[in-house]
C-alpha cells in the first residue's frame, strides 16, 4: 500500500474522519466498561452527567479545562513548529513558582498591579525554562524530546527540594507546602460564589491571541514554514533558528501560565500535586484540535469533560477511574490516525 | 572517604548490575527500533505493561520463564499497534509514542483494578532466584557483582552479544541497518523497508516489555504503579549515549545504574546528612542532558530516523 496526498480534501472528509475516530472512542469505552462489568449505555450516560449534566458539573469542567487550555496551547504552538516541547510539565511548576515566590507577601501591592506582575513573571520563567532545551538543540544539535522530557524530572525535584527545605510553610503541620498567597494575589472569581476563577477567563482570551498570531502576524507565517519544511524555510530566507527560539519563549511561556492560574486561581499554595499530568495532556488536547488554538478550547472541554465525568461515573458505575485515561489514548491515536486520512488516500498496488 | 570505600564493595556494583538489567533490555529494544528508522516513545508504557503481564501470568500459575513470555508477547502486540501506527501510515512517531506509553499504562491500570479490586498490598509470587555461576562466582569483587544474579540478567548481557552479532554479522542486521539509513537503497534492492521496520519495533518493544517484566520478577516480586518510574525515558537518552549501539548502551546503563546505587548509600553518609537528597536524584537526569550535549556533536544519529517512508516517493 502507499499513500497518495490528497491536493484539495472535500469538507466531508475533513470533519468525517475525525466524527469517526470520536465514536470509535466512545464504542471502545463502552467495550471496555463492559469487560468491567457495567451497562456500557449507563456508563457513557453517567460520565456525560457527570461532566456536564449540572450548572455545578458544568462549572467543574471548565474549572478542569483552565489549566488544559494553557498547557493545549503551549503544546499547539511548539508542534505547529516541529519544536517537540514534551516538558509543559516542568514550565507549568516554574509559572507556579515564580507565582508562590512573588505572591506570598514579598510584594505588598493591590491586586490591579500584583496579579498582572506574577503572570508576566510566571510566562518569564517558562520561556526560560524551555529556552535551555531550545538553545541546547539550535546550538549543538541535541534532540529537544529527550531533554523537555528530563527537564519534568529535574524540576520537579527541585521543586520537592525548595518545598522540603526554604519554602516548607512553617504552619504547614510537616506536608511539603508552601506559604498560601496573600488575598490580593488571588485571582477573583468570575460568578460570585462559584468556584471558576479568571483564569478561565485568560485561558480564553490566550487562545484567540494564539490564534490572531498564527493567522495575522509574520511570526505566525514563520512558525508555519519552519513547521512544514525547515530546509524550505531556510532557503526562503526565513531565519529558522531565530523563529524557534521565538516558538519557545512562547510555548514555555504559556505552559507557565497554567501553573500561576492554578495556584492563584484554585489552590493558593504550592504542593508536587499541583498538577496531575497537564502537561502531558496538554499534548492530548493539542492533537485533538489538530494544533489550533481556538480548537484547544473545545478539546480542552472534551478532556476535562471525560475526567470530571470519569470520577462521577466510576463512583457510580464501579468502573475504575483509569477508563477516562484509556478513552484519551485511544482518541489520541485515532484522531492522528483520522488527520492523516483527512490529507491522504491510502493506494493499493 | 566514604565514597570511595563504596566504590570497592561487592554489593555495590552487584547492586549496579541488578539495576542496569531491565534498562540494558528496554534499550536494546530502543536500539532495534531506531536502528530500523523508527523512535519508539512507548517505551514507558510497554514496560509498565511488561512488568504488569509476567507479573500477573506467574501469579495466576504458570512458570517464570513462561511469564517472560507472557510480557514479551504483550510487549509485542503494543509494539504492533505503534509500528502499524507509524510506519505503513506514517504518523507522528512522537505522538503516536507518547499515545501508546498512556494507552499501555493506563489499560494496565485498569486490568490491574479489574483482576484485583479493593487490593491495597499487592500479591507476592515466588521470583528468579540469584543463580550463583559455578567457580566463576568465587572470583573477590567480580564474582559477587557479576556471577551470582538472576538468570535475568544473564540473560540481558547475552542479548547485548546476540544482538550486536545479529546487527554487524548477518544479512538482517544489514537490512535492519540499512532500513535506519536509507531505506530507498533497502527497496532497491527488492525488499520491504515497511516489513522491516515493523517486525524491528514489534521485536524491540518485546524486549522492552521484558525489561519491565525484570522489575516485577527479579527485582522484585510484586507489582507496584509508578514502579517503571521514568525508567523508559531514560533508556532514550541511553540509546543517544551509546550512539546506537549495543555495547556502548550497556556500558552506559551500568555507568547510570553504579550512580543510582551510588546516590542511595551516600544518602546515609555524613555527606548525604548535608546535601538534600533531590539533589541525588537529579544527578542521573542532569548527567544524561550532558552526556547529549558532548556526545550530539559526533552522534551516529540514523539518517533515516523519524523520516516515514512511502514507496514511490523520493
Amino acid at each position: 500500500m502507499r499513500l497518495e496526498p490528497i491536493t484539495d480534501p472535500s469538507l466531508a472528509r475533513k470533519l468525517g474522519f475525525p466524527f469517526v475516530a470520536l465514536c470509535a472512542t466512545f464504542i471502545s469505552a463502552s467495550l471496555l466498561a463492559m469487560i468491567a462489568g457495567a451497562n456500557p449505555f449507563s456508563v457513557l450516560y453517567l460520565i456525560l452527567k457527570g461532566a456536564f449534566g449540572s450548572s455545578f458539573a458544568i462549572l467543574e469542567t471548565l474549572n478542569r479545562a483552565t489549566p488544559l487550555i494553557f498547557t493545549g496551547l503551549a503544546v499547539a504552538v511548539a508542534f505547529r513548529a516541529k519544536f517537540w516541547n514534551i516538558g509543559a510539565e516542568a514550565q507549568l511548576y516554574v509559572g507556579a513558582l515564580m507565582t508562590v515566590l512573588l505572591g506570598t507577601g514579598v510584594l505588598p501591592w493591590p491586586s490591579a498591579v500584583l496579579l498582572p506582575v506574577l503572570a508576566l513573571t510566571a510566562i518569564l520563567a517558562g520561556a526560560v525554562l524551555l529556552l535551555i532545551p531550545a538553545l541546547l538543540k539550535t546550538r549543538f544539535g541535541v534532540d529537544e524530546v529527550v531533554t523537555t522530557l528530563l527537564f519534568n524530572f529535574i524540576f520537579l525535584l527541585f521543586i520537592s527540594m525548595l518545598l522540603e527545605g526554604p519554602l516548607k510553610d512553617p504552619m504547614g503541620m510537616g506536608w511539603p507546602k508552601s506559604a498560601r498567597l496573600i488575598d490580593e494575589a488571588r485571582l477573583p472569581r468570575i460568578f460570585d460564589g462559584l468556584r471558576l476563577h479568571w483564569g478561565f477567563g485568560l485561558a480564553i482570551i490566550s487562545a484567540v491571541l494564539i490564534w490572531l498570531i498564527q493567522t495575522r502576524s509574520t511570526l505566525g507565517y514563520e512558525m508555519r514554514a519552519v513547521g512544514l519544511n525547515r530546509q524550505a524555510a531556510a532557503f526562503a530566507g526565513i531565519p529558522v533558528n531565530r523563529v524557534l527560539l521565538q516558538t519557545a519563549l512562547l510555548s514555555g511561556g504559556l505552559a507557565a501560565l497554567a501553573g500561576f492560574s492554578e495556584v492563584a486561581g484554585v489552590k493558593a499554595s504550592l504542593t508536587l500535586d499541583l498538577s496531575p499530568g497537564y502537561g502531558y495532556t496538554g499534548i492530548i488536547v493539542a492533537m485533538l484540535a489538530l494544533l489550533n488554538p481556538l480548537g484547544v478550547v473545545v478539546a480542552a472541554l472534551f478532556v476535562a469533560g471525560i475526567f470530571v465525568g470519569a470520577d462521577s461515573m466510576s463512583r457510580a458505575a464501579d468502573v475504575p477511574t483509569y477508563l477516562a485515561d484509556m478513552m484519551l489514548a485511544i482518541a489520541l491515536l485515532l484522531m492522528v490516525l483520522a488527520i492523516m486520512l483527512t490529507r491522504f488516500r491510502i493506494v493499493r498496488d | 572517604m566514604e565514597i570511595v570505600e563504596i566504590l570497592f564493595t561487592a554489593s555495590f556494583w552487584a547492586a549496579a548490575i541488578r539495576i542496569a538489567s531491565p534498562l540494558i533490555f528496554a534499550t536494546l529494544g530502543e536500539v532495534i527500533c531506531e536502528r530500523a528508522g523508527v523512535l519508539n516513545l512507548g517505551i514507558e508504557g510497554i514496560m509498565v505493561a511488561g512488568a504488569f503481564a509476567g507479573w500477573m501470568a506467574v501469579y495466576s500459575g504458570t512458570g517464570l520463564w513462561v511469564g517472560v513470555g507472557v510480557a514479551m508477547f504483550v510487549g509485542m502486540c503494543f509494539g504492533l499497534l505503534h509500528s502499524t501506527l507509524t510506519v505503513p501510515f506514517g504518523l507522528s512517531q512522537h505522538v503516536v509514542g507518547l499515545g501508546v506509553t498512556l494507552l499501555a499504562t493506563s489499560s494496565t491500570y485498569y486490568a490491574y483494578r479489574l483482576a484485583l479490586p479493593e487490593v491495597t498490598s499487592p500479591p507476592k509470587i515466588e521470583a528468579f532466584q540469584p543463580f550463583e555461576i559455578p567457580l566463576l562466582h568465587k572470583i573477590p569483587l567480580i564474582g559477587e557483582a557479576l556471577f551470582s544474579q538472576t538468570p535475568l540478567t544473564y540473560l540481558a548481557f547475552a542479548l547485548v552479544v546476540i544482538v550486536s552479532f545479529v546487527l554487524y554479522r548477518t544479512p538482517l542486521g544489514l537490512a535492519v541497518r540499512a532500513a535506519g539509513e536509507n531505506p530507498n537503497a533497502v527497496a532497491a534492492q527488492g525488499l520491504s523497508v515497511t516489513a522491516i521496520r515493523m517486525s524491528a519495533v514489534i521485536v524491540g518493544s518485546g524486549l522492552m516489555a521484558v525489561g519491565g517484566a525484570f522489575l516485577t520478577m527479579s527485582a522484585f516480586d510484586s507489582f507496584f504503579f509508578e514502579m517503571v518510574n521514568g525508567r523508559g525515558w531514560i533508556c532514550i537518552a541511553l540509546v543517544v549515549f551509546g550512539s546506537w549501539r549495543p555495547g556502548k548502551a550497556l556500558l552506559g546503563a551500568v555507568l547510570f545504574a553504579a550512580f543510582d546505587a551510588l546516590q542511595i548509600r551516600v544518602q546515609q553518609t555524613s555527606f548525604g546528612a548535608v546535601v538534600p537528597y533531590q539533589i541525588f536524584l537529579m544527578m542521573p537526569y542532569i548527567l544524561s542532558i550532558l552526556a547529549l550535549v558532548i556526545i550530539s556533536r559526533r552522534a551516529a544519529v540514523p539518517a533515516a530516523l523519524m523520516v516515514p517512508f512511502n514507496k514511490g516517493e523520493r
